[in-house]
């Protein structure tokens, strides 16, 4: 009897994991079943390095360099933002914060992870954008600013409470040894801690860099939406995510505009892709350490 | 061990087959333009009510989704925001299908600019040169000494390629564009944006913005009907060669008074 349901709750976990693994190779097989025939109708070369997107336009053009520089540029722009707010908090709660002020900081950053990403996107177009157009006297308050803006505060409890994991595993041995070498406690957080919990540091802040670069909602409703390349940080883009979602409701299924948005598609899985695998590398190293 | 697995994901996949195959009622499909959507929900609804016999099921997904639908014989009403396209009418026939259209309301796209906005009229042609970027400034056009911001729609909208046909004649929209994904959304970009330019349907446009005449005429119910508002439309329901039926049924209860009233209660202009 004991065995029966044993091997049965092994069969069932067996199972799901299977199925995990089915979907997502199905998702995969897909996408890349539905992008790739574009490329023999177009250049991959002339897809990735040209600019002029007008997918439904009599004589249909596909570059994407102007969607991928607008990923690019809104999520590095992200990220200048999260990173200093993230680390700073992670920094705080970790090293700074008395028992009681880390118990209310810690849950409350948290809590920014769980605000879904279109009241982010509803509060950025209604109130952040006409702010910004008028302290920078902009034509527009749609452009790469305001989503960066919104994108770094969205990443900030990911790389906060990931940052503050890795600081807060620093061994004790480390902390004291520092100390009892004369260092002050900027010293010892700056030259002692932060080396120590340096993967996990990375790892948060690719994390981040992947949550941003594939944020599809925020991009849509704030980043202003122009298939051109940013001459600024003050002019609209349009990331690879907010285009598929845009044209992908209005794309006859299996014309060349349908199959351009699933080489987008593909194109941001490999970009996600990479950025997990550096992730997962990262942490490898440390465990084996 | 093996065995039970094998036999569990044979039972997944025959439930999964099985499901797939459901049977099609007695029941009519509308799909298509999304702008065409709200009219046949709400007409769809008031013609269940009184015949309950009939199940109406309204799909979106956009006037090039409607057509390939009405193509592949998967729905028996194309909704379009458009009139069908040659080249679409002779992919059409070489299926055997014979798109026939049956024009269920009027819309008119208007030019929508800033409260602040003193410009009052614009021509189709300095439409044109201001959405293909050789146009910058208001002040080019009578008004104040603003940088131009165009907002467009997503051009795999409907209502983006009659606005694209109709005003820019087939022109490539300047790449500084913005583009947004719906009409309201065109107008409160605009309603926040000094210097904006937009366009949305009739039906969209709200006190927050200002409407400009077109080769000074401005967008009407009496305009759009008679013809000298240039940026007017017409939309569609696509057959399959003449309707019959309940279909029929279903298009003339449109095109009926008490059909044309929904028609406007959704913010359109009626056929007459």
């Amino acid at each position: 009897m004991r065995s029966y349901k044993e091997k049965s709750f092994q069969a069932i976990t067996y199972i799901t994991a299977l199925t995990t693994i089915v979907l997502l190779m199905g998702i995969i097989y897909s996408l890349f079943r539905e992008g790739i025939p574009l490329f023999g109708k177009v250049d991959v070369r002339s897809f990735l390095f040209t600019n002029s997107w007008y997918p439904t336009h009599a004589e249909p053009e596909f570059g994407a360099w102007a969607l991928i520089s607008g990923s690019l540029i809104v999520t590095v722009g992200a990220l200048v933002i999260g990173i200093p707010l993230g680390l700073g908090s992670a920094i705080f709660i970790s090293e700074i914060a008395s028992g009681r002020m880390k118990e209310i900081a810690k849950p409350v950053i948290e809590l920014l992870a769980g605000i879904p990403s279109v009241v982010y996107g509803l509060f950025g177009m209604a109130f952040l954008a006409p702010l910004i157009r008028q302290w920078f006297h902009l034509d527009t308050g749609l452009n790469v600013f305001s989503a960066s803006v919104i994108l770094g505060v969205m990443i900030v409890p990911i790389i906060a409470s990931m940052s503050e994991d890795a600081l807060s595993n620093v061994p004790k041995s480390i902390r004291e040894a520092s100390l009892a070498l004369g260092s002050t406690k900027i010293e010892c957080i700056f030259k002692a801690v932060i080396p120590a919990a340096r993967s996990g540091i990375i790892g948060s802040i690719l994390l981040g860099f992947g949550r941003a670069i594939g944020e599809t909602m925020v991009v849509l409703m704030v980043s202003g939406g122009s298939a051109q390349i940013p001459r600024n940080i003050f002019a609209s883009a349009r990331p690879l995510t907010s285009t598929i979602a845009a044209e992908m409701g209005e794309t006859v299924m299996g014309d060349l505009h349908y199959q351009s948005l699933f080489a987008l598609a593909i194109l941001l899985f490999a970009i996600t892709f990479i950025t997990n695998l550096i992730t997962e590398l990262v942490f490898l190293k440390r465990s084996f350490r | 061990m093996n065995k039970t697995i094998i036999i569990i994901s044979l039972i997944l996949t025959l439930s999964l087959i099985t499901l797939s195959s459901f049977a099609k009622g007695n029941q009519i499909t509308c799909t298509g333009s999304t702008t065409v959507l709200p009219v046949a929900q709400a007409t769809a609804e008031a013609f269940m009510d009184k015949h309950p016999e009939i199940n109406i099921s309204v799909r979106g997904g956009g006037s090039g989704v409607g057509v390939a639908a009405l193509q592949n014989k998967t729905a028996d009403i194309c909704n379009s925001s458009r009139p069908m396209k040659a080249k679409e009418i002779s992919a059409a026939k070489s299926k055997g299908i014979n798109p026939t259209p049956y024009a269920i309301a009027n819309d008119a796209i208007s030019i929508v600019v800033h409260k602040s906005n003193k410009v009052k009229n614009l021509s189709v042609d300095q439409i044109k040169k201001v959405y293909t970027g050789k146009i910058k400034n208001w002040k080019d056009l009578g008004g104040a000494n603003l940088p131009i911001v165009i907002i467009s729609r997503d051009v795999a909208s409907g209502t983006f390629e009659v606005f694209n046909e109709k005003a820019l004649a087939g022109a490539k929209v300047d790449a500084t564009a913005q583009l947004l994904a719906s009409n309201n959304a065109v107008v409160s970009a605009v309603s926040s944006t000094p210097g904006a330019i937009g366009y949305a349907g009739l039906g969209y446009v709200s006190d927050n913005v200002n409407v400009v005449m077109v080769n000074n005429v401005m967008p009407s119910e009496t305009t759009t009907k008679d013809g000298s508002y240039p940026l007017a439309r017409k939309l569609y329901m696509y057959t399959n060669g003449k309707a019959k039926g309940d279909v029929a049924r279903f298009i003339s209860f449109i095109q009926s008074v008490e059909g044309q009233t929904l028609v406007k209660d959704q913010g359109f202009i009626s056929l007459n």
